[in-house]
């Protein structure tokens, strides 16, 4: 299994083009908040930018408070989201410790879902799919 | 689409209200520039003065504002305190993103608050709020307290003024979101004579899309123009100053107070100088990939120990001419460390440079003294033009006061008309010739980006005054459905008028698509229109001696044939403001 990383993002520009493809592509909504990464200036424009986006934690805190299911584990790190059976309780959002999920005014969480279409729209290759194999998943040797 | 018709924003200063319009006319002005003079038409009032509290500053994005990459940059429109009448300045930062995702077409900002005040919008939010306390900080100062006090970090605008804007500068900006402007024709100073020292704008709504592969498919499209091709190369490469090397090779850099079309020496403020010494990094507008923005730094030792400052700020070609070529300043470090002041003061740098270049000159012949400059100026002084920079913002003494009303009325006032490098207001930097010179004399905005009359300059040899009155008013067409839309016209080479047809069309615009032609048309008239109807008179403008003194590439400039162009461009723009409208 692969996961989004934005290993460059001193590179980044802020130009926004990652969270809109996002928007456009996977939420199929115009937007720069309903989306799976999301771009904020650290501390104002002069000192860079971060991405906001899930680091795939494995077991993820926003699957294990999700009172109904929509959340759930997914296999090596982040969550996979079944939004029919979402509640709207924002308990996932409370939980998630990077602030990766957006709520919207309704209550619906957007969160990263690790399919990497957002990585063609950033001009200074900041993102890249990584091998889950390549890192150690949190708490996983803890667990064996 | 998100909607056929015009959401529209009224705030009142006054009273800390607002009011939501919904408006017609998508079809007809498309948004933007037309969007703004249609609103300017229906809350503006040509006949009282700009500081009337009831005259509206307007903020207006086009109909494909966040659809498409490089629809990115924000309309303001408002009647100017350099000459009273209707007009435009351009900025891009988070600005036109931050309105879109605001759910706002426009936002016309009306009243005078009672206090120093900052308006903050969002989809769902509208306060005014008394800040009294950032009155007379400078941008820095305020940018960061703002941050501070409003929450959306990354997902929002800030538009502020400095102590230029405070203190009555017609040659105040506004700046965006800290690396761009709403720079010329003293926009900053309507905005301060609102008593408003700052617009925050949170763009936290969204819009579901349609369920169509045409509009994905169609962005995929353009997004690999414009990053795939070497369509957008010079802004992403070495930007815009790329410009001074190739204007200086060609004789049309304006030098010294354009005493000069270029110098032997300026291999120190080049393009090329500027990214391999003082680049820092870049950044982009919001919706850009392309990320024009150049950021350089200044590093000052504050003591002996050692001790160090640094700042980061933002370079271009036109700061780089008003502030290095135009003063003879040709340090890359030295133009910054000027830049960095203008920044903090909230001046129109592209004004400020050419006036203090004036100002230069007329003390180097004795029209003015120190006693009016209160410090002394001499080309390459970087010092004191930082010393009279804070003059200018601040309105020291009466010399720097009516310099900053412009530069024409301080010629007026104290001799010294024929070197005044003005054209409509401060030139832009382009010494390609006659044809530019008009352009800019002339049009609506008197900015080096109304029409390309600079390369309508380089490409035609003969002296065709028919022939460039129509490609001045065509071209003119084409941008003001650029900046209807709005586009960065940095695209414009991409998005010709049948891509922007096919980008309307897949986010539903199809009437408007249809007709573009006679839209573009429509607009252009009605933004002549409406700066006539506030007092225009092209037939009284002319060009000062200075540029019928320089020789460029092409020889020396030709009297009889500017003439000539001035006055059958005074015509046409008579008639396209007399031309019926749809």
């Amino acid at each position: 299994m692969k996961i989004l990383t934005a290993p460059r993002m001193e590179r980044c520009i802020g130009c926004h083009s990652c969270s809109l493809a996002c928007a456009r592509l996977v939420h199929k909504r115009l937007s720069w908040d309903t989306a799976g990464i999301r771009i904020s200036s650290s501390g104002g424009l002069s000192t860079g930018f971060e991405a906001r986006t899930c680091l795939a934690c494995d077991p993820a805190p926003c699957a294990m408070v999700c009172p109904t299911g929509a959340y759930s584990q997914r296999k090596d790190g982040g969550v996979i989201v079944r939004i029919n059976l979402c509640i709207r309780c924002g308990e996932c959002a409370r939980a998630c410790p990077v602030e990766a999920i957006y709520l919207d005014a309704t209550g619906e969480p957007f969160v990263c879902i690790h399919c990497g279409r957002c990585i063609p729209f950033c001009p200074h290759d900041c993102l890249e799919l990584t091998e889950v194999g390549s890192r150690t998943a949190v708490g996983k040797e803890a667990a064996s | 689409m998100i909607r056929d018709h015009f959401k529209v924003l009224i705030a009142n200063l006054a009273s800390g209200k607002g009011t939501v319009a919904t408006i017609d006319g998508r079809d007809s002005v498309a948004g933007g520039s037309g969007l703004a003079a249609l609103l300017f038409n229906k809350y503006g009032y040509p006949d009282r003065p700009w500081n009337d509290p009831e005259q509206p500053l307007i903020f207006a994005i086009g109909p494909l504002t966040g659809y498409f990459p490089l629809m990115s940059k924000t309309i303001c429109a408002f009647k100017s305190p350099y000459h009273d009448q209707y007009t435009e300045s351009h900025g891009g930062g988070r600005s036109a993103l931050s309105l879109r995702f605001a759910d706002l077409d426009a936002l016309v900002v009306k009243g005078r608050a009672a206090r120093p005040s900052c308006l903050a919008v969002g989809s769902r939010h509208l306060e005014v709020k008394e800040v009294h306390y950032l009155w007379g900080k400078d941008l820095f100062f305020t940018g960061k307290t703002l941050r501070k006090m409003y929450s959306g970090t990354g997902h929002r605008s800030i538009l502020r003024i400095g102590p230029a804007g405070e203190n009555g500068a017609a040659m105040a900006g506004i700046n965006v979101d800290s690396y761009r402007h709403f720079g010329r024709l003293g926009c900053g100073t309507a905005m301060g004579s609102k008593n408003l020292k700052a617009i925050v704008i949170q763009g936290d709504g969204n819009f579901p899309l349609m369920d169509s592969k045409d509009y994905t498919n169609l962005f995929q499209e353009v997004h690999a123009k414009l990053t795939d091709t070497d369509m957008m190369s010079k802004y992403h490469n070495l930007g815009t100053p790329v410009n001074v090397a190739v204007l200086n090779q060609i004789k049309a850099l304006p030098v010294r107070n354009l005493q000069q079309t270029s110098d032997p020496d300026i291999g120190g403020i080049t393009g090329e100088k500027f990214a391999e010494t003082a680049l820092l990094r870049n950044a982009a507008c919001s919706g850009c990939p392309v990320g024009c923005i150049h950021i350089g730094y200044v590093r000052e030792r504050f003591q002996e120990e050692n001790r160090y400052l640094y700042r980061q700020v933002p370079y271009d070609y036109e700061p780089i001419f008003a502030m290095g070529a135009m003063l003879s300043v040709k340090n890359c470090f030295s133009v910054l460390g000027i830049l960095d002041v203008v920044e903090k003061m909230g001046l129109d740098v592209m004004s400020a440079g050419v006036a203090l270049a004036w100002a230069t000159e007329a003390t180097e012949k004795g029209v003015i003294t120190n006693q009016e400059t209160i410090i002394p100026l001499s080309f390459g002084g970087t010092e004191g033009y930082k010393e009279a920079i804070l003059h200018l913002a601040h309105g020291t003494n009466e010399f720097y006061r009516i310099l900053a009303q412009g530069t024409q009325k301080a010629a007026e006032r104290y001799g010294g008309k024929d070197f005044a490098c003005v054209l409509g207001q401060e030139m832009g930097g382009y010494a390609t010739g006659e044809v530019f010179f008009t352009s800019q004399a002339l049009g609506l905005r008197h900015s080096h980006l109304d029409t390309a009359g600079y390369a309508f300059d380089q490409k035609e040899k003969d002296k065709n005054i028919p022939k460039a009155m129509d490609f001045l008013v065509k071209d003119e067409q084409g941008r003001v459905l650029l900046t209807s839309m709005v586009a960065c016209l940095f695209a414009r080479s991409v998005y010709t008028d049948e891509l922007l047809s096919s980008c309307l069309k897949s986010v539903g615009y199809n009437s408007l698509a249809n007709n573009l032609g006679s839209v573009s048309q429509n607009i252009q008239s009605l933004r002549w229109k409406t700066r006539l109807a506030t007092g225009y008179k092209p037939e009284t403008v002319t060009i000062p001696k200075r540029f019928s003194e320089i020789t460029t590439w092409k020889g020396s400039i030709d009297p009889a044939y500017m003439q000539g162009l001035m006055s059958a461009y005074t015509q046409r723009i008579l008639e396209l403001g007399k031309r019926e409208q749809s």
